[in-house]
């Protein structure tokens, strides 16, 4: 293993990371609901679901954060390099990956965690390491 | 805007932004701190470090309490359960996050950031959350 120091970034890293918490700690402390982005999409998505305003409101902030951001400091760059169908296949495989496994990166990742949830520590580990596993094949075996 | 949902508001605005800040939003970063055999980048785990370390706090206060602050029903998870979906969803889910570096949250940043391929991989993965929902009925579990 080699590390890059060169784009080691711990400090926007960590306060990055405080600011996801505490928007995770407001949402459960006022509204008393759990900050899972896949789970919140999907209840907006669902016809007839109570709690749908809550939820475009979240969707709505989430949304407005880089233009908010930009009024006050200048972008951090967002690179992608996928293509199209790997895009949509990649899209396709989170949209339904993260109803059965009932939560993502936010909803397991860090609220499960914060909660001590065994359900959401199993899945963590699960998609870290699948993670892991798909970039290791696709960048060191496939070549891609 | 009553005060329920002005705070649900700025809680999805704080999550952006520390998305963005925290480099979780630029896929070229997530697929570097995915690539372990590669030139590693390791910031993205202080990320969680920093969430989790606020998260541990709010979340035990939250343990205490029916209501919220607000008033409003304390709703947490109850399920113990692990479960067949929640072990292959949650692998499916990294494999997905591993071909093109996005979450969902991410991903929703950047399609707010008027990323285009952001845009389809939003529309993707809407569709993939349709998919769920035709297959499974309407019985979707939150998350």
């Amino acid at each position: 293993m080699t590390i890059d120091w060169s784009a080691f970034t711990p400090w926007s890293a960590l306060a990055g990371g405080v600011l996801i918490g505490l928007a995770a700690a407001m949402l459960i402390l006022l509204n008393g609901r759990i900050a899972g982005i896949s789970g919140i999409l999907a209840g907006v998505l669902r016809p007839g679901d109570g709690g749908r305003t809550w939820r475009l409101a979240f969707l709505l902030g989430l949304l407005l954060a880089p233009w908010v951001w930009g009024l006050a400091s200048t972008m951090p760059a967002i690179r992608i390099d996928a293509d199209y169908p790997l895009l949509i296949a990649a899209g396709l495989l989170v949209g339904i990956s993260t109803r059965y496994g009932a939560g993502c990166t936010s909803g397991h990742g860090v609220c499960g965690i914060s909660r001590l949830s065994p359900r959401s520590l199993l899945a963590t580990m699960l998609f870290m390491a699948s993670g892991f596993a798909t970039v290791y094949v696709a960048r060191h075996l496939l070549g891609v | 805007m009553n005060r329920y949902l002005f705070s649900a508001f700025a809680a999805g605005l704080i999550f952006g932004i520390g998305l963005l800040v925290s480099g979780m939003a630029n896929p070229a970063k997530v697929l570097a701190f995915l690539d372990l055999a590669g030139a590693w980048d390791p910031s993205l785990a202080l990320v969680m470090g920093g969430a989790v370390a606020v998260g541990l706090v709010a979340f035990t206060l939250a343990g205490r309490r029916t209501v919220t602050l607000l008033g409003t029903p304390m709703e947490l998870p109850a399920r113990r359960d692990i479960d067949r979906p929640l072990v292959l969803g949650s692998l499916g889910f990294g494999i997905g996050w591993g071909l093109a570096g996005f979450c969902p949250g991410p991903a929703l940043v950047a399609l707010g950031a008027a990323e285009t391929k952001a845009a389809v991989f939003v529309l993707a993965m809407v569709a993939g959350m349709g998919l769920h929902g035709l297959i499974e009925g309407r019985k979707g579990a939150d998350g």
